[in-house]
């Protein structure tokens, strides 16, 4: 049995080429759905495009709470961060110019977690309290700002003055000639030339700086000294500490970093993709930063992938609703093909969730012709509670994430 | 001697945190160049005029059902969080139920409070089953859950599913309830006092009796204080953690129900959001303790009414929701602190009265 072929394609399967096979096939059933349902707007390059302006913010947050959690504090205030980060960045923005902009937001934010680090860390309150207590500070801050400031500049209590783009950049040569591919409706080939062509064709300066975020978050948590005692701080601190490692110190410079994270991300929402500073414009994507936090299992590539999730969705929709209504012939492949394996498993529980989630979809994609917004509004929500609820033995949050720890006390 | 000395610890914290709030408050005034005294002179007189005590009396039995819903999920530790979910989805169905049935008034009226009811409860059991069945933190699933809450709602007022287009305002909003399923008003100092105040009354005195005198409340505050000794001395724990949060999202369900019976008579979008931070500041305010969460409620809602007379007189009236946040800080964390001194003043005693025997000890271990 060991040896069996079963068990060998296996193994194949589950090894770093996996993550590989999984993109292609999904690369490849989004590309049939494109074919079956004629919808091309799915893998043009304006919907990547677009995909990138909202993943941004989301995996801006969702690196936030990674760097939160991962040293073992919990971060609900990152919408309050996000919410501060559109203020300072659409302020100095105006003011100084994008770039100034962008960074303001990110010190704003690191404020806002350096105050999160003081009250739990120093002072111990409860982990939520403070978040939410960070929540509504955050808007109640940036409104009372802004009427202070926006008035009588060009802006109003809800709403600031225009501050200048940021240049975009395309790659010459290979731009136009991966849309031409993309527009002839090959199957695959041209939807992989529709969405490169999205990645190299106008994209915003900003997005590529901000989206190092990602490389230097994994660099750091998993290849630097910093990191390991980062990690430890979330899984033991109580070992941590006995090792020399200062836990407080350390938490202190995650929040830090973690505010300033969902800062840039408030920035970016506020300076790149509306030009200015609109009340209520993160619409909870803070949150949607935490759920992506869970949905990649506190991973940095997991967080990319939530991220990407949650963006395309948002992006699909805004652009056009059936592009989200075909996808779902996605789920219902997806769904279905996860009842299959769990049947050659003999898992017959998991069978029937596949069967049902899948026929259910189904039936769904067979009477509607579209989704409705506000159903797509909350689908990462949905999700998220769905991983939590299926797959939570998977899932391996930092240990000691949310608990209180206090100095020379033992953890209860 | 020692009693003087612990009351005056427990009123420290509040008054800590009030007074800190205050001088926060003053200082950005200052820097607006507003005058702090006459400003919260202007909050104190706008708020007590007779026509808005009746509003904020209102405003208050909605804030304190809903500081009721948390503190009773505090006790079991739990941070129900998802209260607005809960609350807008209850009164939504109980809209609902109330607009399509038409019932003598001795049925209508309970059978749109229970609607509400059994809809909380129901929704926040679904966190209650995440956290007991698959231990996860009811403050994300309920986070999740109140967006999923709110877009389930916007989908379902559409016109055409349950919706109606608002004569008069341009809101979605559910039919009217006929007039069977009113609650009368009481008419006192030129305002209407709903009546619904009085079940906010009774709903205190229960969650009161239930929990201090009862064995099921007996058995709340055990786990509590302590998941694993209760669980040792037989209570079925998981049980008790996942009624609660059905318990907290029941009376989640009833925050609003007042403004639904005797002044609306509709479900719309205008129905307040935030109504779980509120609840949570105030549980945390009033100690849990229902006297307290009220008093709390009270102050909030007063704030809230004397905000508009802010702006009239050119402080921007985000000033108090500002206050409301920095109230929230101060208050945990004075609690904490105040919690830290009196434990090392107990340490200090505890010290001063083993010392003697302990001295003896160590001169008979000499000898």
């Amino acid at each position: 049995m060991k040896n069996s072929l079963g068990n060998r394609l296996w193994k194949i399967i589950t090894s770093p080429s996996r993550m590989m096979l999984t993109v292609g096939a999904v690369i490849i059933m989004i590309s049939l759905v494109r074919q079956y349902t004629g919808i091309s707007d799915i893998t043009s390059p304006g919907a990547a495009g677009a995909t990138i302006r909202f993943t941004i913010p989301i995996l801006m947050a969702g690196l936030g709470g990674l760097w939160a959690e991962r040293s073992g504090v919990i971060n609900i205030g990152l919408e309050g961060m996000m919410i501060l980060g559109t203020w300072f960045g659409a302020w100095f923005g105006f003011l100084y110019g994008p770039w100034v902009g962008i960074f303001a937001g990110a010190i704003g934010g690191a404020l806002a977690g350096i105050l999160h680090a003081i009250l739990t860390v120093r002072i111990g309150i409860d982990q939520a309290v403070s978040g939410l207590a960070i929540n509504l500070l955050g808007m109640g801050t940036a409104r009372f700002l802004s009427g202070v400031f926006f008035i009588g500049k060009g802006g109003d209590v809800n709403i600031s003055p225009q501050v200048e783009g940021i240049g975009t950049f395309t790659v010459p040569g290979l731009s136009p000639f991966l849309t031409e591919i993309g527009s002839k409706h090959i199957l695959v080939i041209s939807d992989v030339a529709g969405v490169c062509a999205g990645f190299i064709t106008k994209i915003n300066w900003a997005s590529l700086v901000l989206i190092l975020a990602l490389p230097l978050t994994a660099w750091i948590l998993w290849k630097t000294r910093f990191g390991l005692r980062m990690r430890f701080c979330g899984e033991n601190p109580v070992a941590a500490e006995s090792l020399g490692v200062n836990v407080y110190r350390t938490r202190y410079i995650a929040l830090a970093v973690s505010g300033a994270l969902a800062g840039l991300g408030g920035a970016y929402i506020s300076v790149i993709s509306t030009g200015n500073y609109l009340e209520g414009q993160t619409a909870g994507r803070g949150y949607i930063g935490l759920a992506a936090v869970i949905f990649g299992n506190w991973t940095p590539a997991g967080v990319l992938a939530g991220s990407v999730l949650f963006g395309l969705t948002d992006a699909l929709r805004v652009r056009q609703s059936t592009s989200v209504h075909a996808l779902l012939l996605v789920v219902i492949t997806l769904a279905l093909a996860y009842g299959v394996s769990k049947f050659r498993k003999k898992d017959w529980k998991g069978f029937i969730i596949g069967l049902v989630i899948g026929g259910v979809v189904l039936a769904y994609y067979l009477i509607n012709k579209v989704v409705p917004d506000e159903f797509v509004t909350f689908f990462p929500n949905l999700t998220t509670i769905l991983v939590l609820a299926f797959l939570s033995q998977r899932l391996r949050p930092p240990a000691m994430a949310g608990a209180p720890y206090r100095k020379g006390e033992e953890s209860s | 001697m020692k009693r003087v000395n612990r009351f005056f610890w427990a009123l420290a914290a509040p008054l800590a945190a009030v007074l800190f709030t205050l001088i926060f408050v003053s200082i950005i005034l200052l820097m607006k160049g507003a005058n702090p005294l006459s400003t919260f002179q202007l909050i104190a007189s706008y708020g007590s005029q007779p026509e808005n005590l009746v509003a904020e009396l209102n405003q208050t039995v909605a804030y304190y059902l809903a500081g009721v819903a948390a503190a009773i999920g505090f006790r079991m530790l739990l941070f129900n969080i998802g209260i607005d979910g809960q609350y807008r989805l209850a009164i939504f169905i109980a809209a609902v139920v109330g607009g399509a049935t038409n019932l003598p008034a001795f049925l209508e009226v309970p059978l749109i409070i229970i609607t509400g009811v059994v809809v909380g409860a129901l929704w926040a059991s679904i966190a209650g089953y995440l956290k007991v069945k698959r231990n996860i933190s009811e403050v994300i699933s309920n986070i999740m859950l109140n967006t999923i809450a709110s877009g389930l709602i916007i989908y379902m007022l559409q016109p055409g599913r349950f919706g109606l287009k608002g004569g008069l305002s341009d809101n979605l909003a559910t039919p009217t309830i006929p007039k069977s399923g009113w609650l009368p008003s009481l008419h006192i100092m030129g305002g209407e006092l709903y009546s619904f105040a009085f079940v906010a009354i009774a709903v205190g005195v229960l969650y009161w009796v239930v929990l201090n005198k009862s064995v099921f409340g007996f058995n709340l505050r055990a786990t509590g204080m302590s998941f694993r000794a209760a669980r040792a001395s037989g209570v079925n724990a998981p049980r008790m953690v996942f009624i609660t949060m059905a318990l907290s999202g029941a009376i989640a369900g009833l925050t609003g129900m007042g403004e639904l019976l005797s002044h609306t008579h509709t479900y719309s979008l205008a129905f307040p959001t935030g109504y779980a931070l509120t609840g949570l500041a105030l549980a945390l305010l009033g100690r849990s303790n229902p006297i307290g969460i009220a008093i709390a409620a009270f102050f909030w809602a007063f704030l809230e009414q004397a905000a508009p007379a802010l702006d009239l007189n050119g402080v921007p009236k985000e000033i108090v929701m500002m206050m409301q946040g920095t109230i929230i800080l101060a208050t945990v964390t004075s609690y904490e602190i105040v919690k830290r001194i009196t434990r090392r003043q107990q340490q200090r005693l505890v010290g001063a009265a083993e010392a003697p025997r302990v001295d003896a000890d160590a001169k008979g271990v000499k000898s």
